[in-house]
């Protein structure tokens, strides 16, 4: 079968990869210069961590084409056409992403975007001789945007419209917590900012840009960054006569309206979700490289999406809804930065917002995200598994119960140490020699000689 | 150890101040004597339970091959060899079913154990040794990341290293989803899923490269293939492997950051192996080390641990389906046209490549219609253990060579008694490849044989017209000639410079060179000098858990108890137990039912607070109901052919 998937961002090359080993011909069409690149990445290239070359992602075997813009598709004659080519098709896959969304105000076109690798080269060509930026949009795209920008040395302002950061993900709480831990990396954010106009000067690098808040004040800085979220790709599909509400629409098969094609990643739309992360755009290339592999049974269920923001100094994981609880634990150390609270319906997790140092986050993303009973005893969802795992230590020999093993390779008690030293062995070694304690993986050895001194000063 | 024979006829263990153990014992070393004199050790040969002479034993043996071979092919017959035998009896017994039987047929219990390690370390760097270093690098080593490997039980000695590594202020994280002693004992410990390993070492792969942790100069002198590894690691960002290990991302970055700063080595164990994924698990964290430039650097590297007696040496001469002595390649034709020299045969008399140990089990009763098994006891460590019973009772033959009766011995149609370890001579090689001696004390009590006097024995019943030896030490003088020129070469290793030098390392090529106790220093022994990166991707386990089977069971040892616990119940009984964590709902000390897709096991229950809500643990141990390998899977590696004993799904049931 001849599959051409049209978008080779992350989703397609996913579904490519996931194709390597089937016996299809597989084309992939990119309308970006560069092969499939790591978005996930793009905040720490901006941060200078990676650079631009560093973020590609493998596909194997697939024919991928870049620098090549669909302009139609045919649904009757099963073709898609670039400018100059039209590339027949037995099944088409549309992972045609999703662009940056800009608000509508005046100047704000010409502020740099944050969505594609052009973007952060762009935006790291023009930071490398400025001072100050601001980004508008505290999302979560603006918050990495941020973080990136504030990693190269500039001061960064965040312009937010709503009363909390990350208002989709977290509660006023975690924002509060969150603010400041930003404020120590150099991060002021703005909240219940709405901007009514936006100016740069292209020309210039110091205060080239400004933007007009709507109670009058203007922030200035030497570049402006627009992260206000992103919108699905779909003009093709539009065009094609494809059913389209935010996005594609998709049914749990990842079938659009036209059975000759699919739709996967941030263009298509399943429910009432559209995309925008990469774990349920991965899910998807795995299910529709399974179906087209001739596996029906193949379902795609929607994972829980689940937020992860983790670099230099931010520790954030958000998840589900933390409305309409039974039970809610707890937890905040805002001095340390550190934010937990956690929502459990009927013994499982529902929602969650862990800020800052919390050792169970790894457990509560899994449990989370596998809808696993949460453990009864609720303390290890704040402190992590390892809770009460500790060996007891025992600070005086006297307080040790006889039977407490001290060497456990070669099974030796408290009280056969004791008897050892009562029969005659006066020594260290002796009662070593006469116990076999500490021969054996030798971390005893400290407890051991604890005890023969003990013995000595009775 | 030492031993010393008492007036009274006891045997007396004394440690040993050896550069390895240090004077270390554990309690399997101390009470190993109790085992000479056990009243349940076998005196005569046995023919379907009943006493029997030798001659009749042998008499049936030979009969039965003979008529099975003439009937139906000469592969119809086949060995089952195990790690724990001598060089000499690993090296010999390889030679008889190439020689004598000249089946194809012949793998061992060591594919069950170190297989995924040697596929891995063969691709990556052209040799498989389980450390390329000696062990008291490791006490040395700023950072020591330990991945599936609870050597405070299985290896008590060898954790002293890991002892003196913490007192010295090293860094050490131990990975295992119990919170085992060794886990315990590390500074940090990471608690995956599991099955995950794998994405566990890309995870870390990605933190290198994210934070220009790469050792660029060595990676571009000593290596090939970075390119490809590096573009897969990109793949594997850490929040995605938080989500699929459950290791917090913070835990990720301290442990690649520190196995970046100063000495660092890395080891895994069967805990990383035993997968269907082991030999790409392996492979993810060679890569990792080669990222950042371990192996070969003093004080630093990769390793693997072995697992068994012999482990290292019971995978170099021949016991392997596809391999020859000295680890050439049984399709090799250099190889084979040696080997025909030394055995005196003509190279194309030599059989090709049998299947791997878990296949070969499987053919039984249908294609495979005699077995001969030495030194292994499958009917308790095979995996899908009811079904491999059930192929070894379906056998027209089944020989079993062993001091006591295990559990295989005790349906098995012959049995042979043979020595023990005091009562014979002989080398093995440890994990770091250094060969060393055995030394008998005692003679054997009367009427019990030796494997390589029963090989012998067969042989030339069989009218073999290849010569076999059954004193050690003039096979081990042959050991030495074929393993000359091979990747283990043997050829300067003699038993006196053994005693002398406390065991010479190989490669060691002639008398008059040193062994080599550090490999890789200036290049590797692959075709280019270079190590080679091989790029993996995570996939998920075989089995995964279900509403049906919603628990992951995996397997392990405890610290009285040696493999298929044949020899060290007798000695310690032990109790079989299944470790889970309180939440699901059951009692200390209740008995219930673990149930897998293939059998079921019964064994009381030990609540853990620590090991993961989703995990179970048993010790594979015991036979009967106890038998944890009644449950394991029997999904295969696609190159090491190794079990995935490490994980499977199962469900949990009062009985």
């Amino acid at each position: 079968m001849r599959i051409v998937v049209v978008g080779y961002g992350m989703a397609g090359a996913r579904l490519a990869d996931e194709l390597s080993l089937s016996e299809h011909e597989v084309t992939v069409l990119g309308a970006e210069p560069h092969p499939a690149y790591n978005r996930i990445l793009l905040s720490s290239v901006l941060a200078g961590k990676y650079q631009s070359g560093d973020v590609a992602l493998l596909t194997r075997g697939a024919k991928a084409r870049t620098g090549v813009a669909v302009t139609n598709i045919d649904p009757v004659l099963r073709t898609v056409s670039t400018v100059d080519e039209v590339f027949p098709y037995d099944h088409l896959v549309l992972a045609t992403g999703s662009q940056a969304l800009v608000p509508p105000l005046p100047g704000l076109d010409a502020a740099f975007t944050f969505r594609t690798l052009d973007d952060c080269s762009r935006i790291v060509s023009a930071a490398s001789g400025a001072a100050s930026a601001i980004v508008l949009g505290g999302g979560l795209l603006g918050l990495e945007a941020a973080r990136g920008l504030a990693l190269r040395g500039l001061r960064v302002e965040v312009v937010h419209a709503v009363g909390h950061l990350m208002e989709r993900q977290l509660d006023p709480g975690a924002s509060r917590v969150l603010e400041r831990t930003l404020d120590g990396l150099g991060i002021t954010v703005h909240l219940s900012a709405a901007a009514v106009s936006a100016s740069v000067r292209p020309e210039s690098v110091e205060d080239a840009a400004s933007l007009t808040l709507s109670d009058g004040r203007v922030l200035t800085a030497d570049l402006l960054v627009v992260a206000c979220g992103v919108r699905p790709e779909t003009t093709l599909a539009r065009e094609a006569g494809l059913t389209v509400d935010r996005g594609i629409v998709v049914d749990d098969r990842l079938r659009t309206s036209d059975p000759h094609i699919s739709a996967i990643g941030d263009c298509a739309q399943f429910g009432a979700t559209v995309g925008g992360l990469v774990a349920p755009a991965w899910e998807q290339a795995r299910v529709l490289a399974r179906r087209l592999d001739g596996d029906d049974a193949a379902v795609y269920l929607a994972p829980e999406p689940i937020t992860r923001l983790k670099a230099d100094g931010i520790d954030l994981a958000a998840m589900g809804s933390l409305d309409s609880a039974d039970e809610e634990l707890s937890f905040t150390d805002p001095a340390r930065g550190t934010y937990a609270r956690l929502v459990i319906r009927d013994g499982k997790l529902t929602g969650a917002v862990l800020l800052g140092d919390n050792p169970s986050v790894g457990q509560v993303i899994q449990l989370f995200d596998r809808r696993a009973a949460v453990p009864s005893d609720r303390r290890a969802l704040l402190l992590g598994r390892a809770f009460g795992g500790e060996p007891a230590k025992v600070d005086s020999p006297a307080l040790m119960p006889d039977a407490a093993t001290v060497c456990q390779c070669n099974t030796v008690t408290k009280g056969q140490l004791v008897r050892c030293w009562r029969d005659g062995a006066r020594s260290l070694d002796g009662v070593i020699a006469g116990t076999r304690a500490t021969t054996g993986c030798g971390s005893c050895k400290d407890a051991v000689s604890g005890i023969v001194d003990w013995l000595v000063a009775a | 150890m030492t031993l010393r024979e008492l007036p009274s006829g006891k045997v007396e263990v004394g440690a040993r101040d050896f550069p390895t153990n240090r004077g270390g014992l554990c309690q399997k070393g101390w009470t190993s004597a109790e085992l000479l004199d056990h009243p349940d050790r076998l005196r005569t040969p046995l023919i379907n339970g009943e006493p029997a002479t030798w001659d009749e034993a042998y008499a049936l043996i030979v009969s039965k091959i003979v008529d099975i071979q003439s009937s139906h092919g000469r592969d119809a017959v086949a060995v089952f060899g195990g790690g724990g035998l001598t060089n000499e009896k690993c090296y010999q017994l390889g030679k008889f079913a190439r020689a004598a039987l000249r089946t194809r047929n012949i793998d061992y219990n060591g594919r069950f154990c170190m297989s995924s390690a040697a596929a891995a370390g063969n691709r990556s760097f052209g040799i498989d040794r389980g450390l390329p270093f000696p062990m008291a690098d490791i006490s040395t080593a700023d950072t020591l990341l330990v991945v599936g490997a609870n050597v405070a039980e299985t290896m008590p000695p060898f954790a002293r290293y890991l002892t003196e590594q913490r007192q010295d202020g090293g860094v050490q994280i131990v990975v295992d989803p119990r919170a085992t002693a060794t886990a315990r004992a590390g500074t940090l410990h990471l608690q995956p899923t599991p099955g995950t390993d794998l994405a566990l070492a890309l995870g870390l792969l990605h933190i290198v490269i994210a934070e220009g942790l790469v050792d660029q100069s060595y990676v571009d002198a000593r290596t090939t293939g970075w390119d490809q590894v590096r573009a897969s690691a990109s793949a594997y960002w850490p929040a995605r492997v938080e989500q699929i290990t459950g290791v917090p991302v913070s835990d990720l970055e301290f442990t690649a950051r520190s196995l970046a700063r100063g000495r660092s080595i890395i080891l895994t164990a069967r805990g990383a192996e035993q997968h269907s994924k082991g030999v790409d698990t392996v492979t993810a964290f060679i890569n990792l080390a080669l990222a950042l430039g371990l192996p070969g650097r003093p004080g630093s590297g990769y390793g693997c641990l072995t697992g068994q007696g012999n482990g290292q040496g019971g995978r170099e001469h021949g016991q392997k389906s596809d391999q020859l002595p000295g680890y050439r390649k049984i399709d090799d034709p250099v190889a084979r046209e040696h080997m025909a020299a030394i055995w005196g045969m003509d190279s194309g008399d030599i059989p090709g490549a049998g299947v791997s140990a878990y296949e070969l089990l499987d053919t039984l009763g249908t294609s495979t219609k005699a077995l001969l098994v030495f030194g292994s006891n499958p009917v308790v460590s095979a995996p899908n253990a009811g079904h491999v019973t059930q192929r070894l009772k379906s056998l027209d033959l089944l020989v079993v060579c062993d001091f006591v009766l295990s559990e295989t011995a005790a349906i098995a149609d012959v049995v042979l008694p043979v020595t023990q370890w005091a009562e014979e001579d002989g080398t093995m090689t440890n994990l770091e490849g250094r060969v060393l001696r055995r030394r008998a004390l005692r003679r054997p009590p009367p009427g019990i044989g030796t494997d390589l006097a029963v090989i012998a024995e067969l042989a030339s019943r069989l009218g073999s017209g290849v010569r076999f030896d059954s004193e050690p030490h003039t096979v081990f003088e042959e050991l030495r000639r074929a393993t000359a020129g091979g990747v283990a070469d043997y050829a300067g290793v003699t038993w006196e410079r053994v005693d002398a030098e406390d065991g010479v390392f190989w490669p060691c090529p002639a008398v008059d060179r040193a062994g080599t106790p550090r490999l890789f220093e200036s290049t590797f022994p692959t075709a280019s000098g270079r190590a080679n990166f091989v790029a993996v991707e995570h996939r998920p386990v075989a089995e995964e858990i279900s509403i049906e089977f919603p628990l992951y069971l995996t397997t392990g040892r405890v610290l009285a108890q040696y493999q298929s616990g044949a020899q060290t119940r007798r000695i310690l009984p032990g109790k079989v137990f299944v470790e889970l964590h309180p939440d699901l709902g059951f009692a200390e000390g209740e008995m219930v039912r673990v149930i897998s897709r293939r059998g079921s096991m019964d064994a009381p229950v030990r609540l853990s607070p620590t090991i993961r809500q989703d995990t179970i643990f048993a010790p594979f141990h015991y036979p009967g109901a106890g038998r944890a390998n009644s449950l394991t899977v029997d999904a295969l590696d696609p190159i090491s052919r190794m079990p995935e004993f490490k994980v499977c799904a199962v469900r949990v049931e009062r009985v």
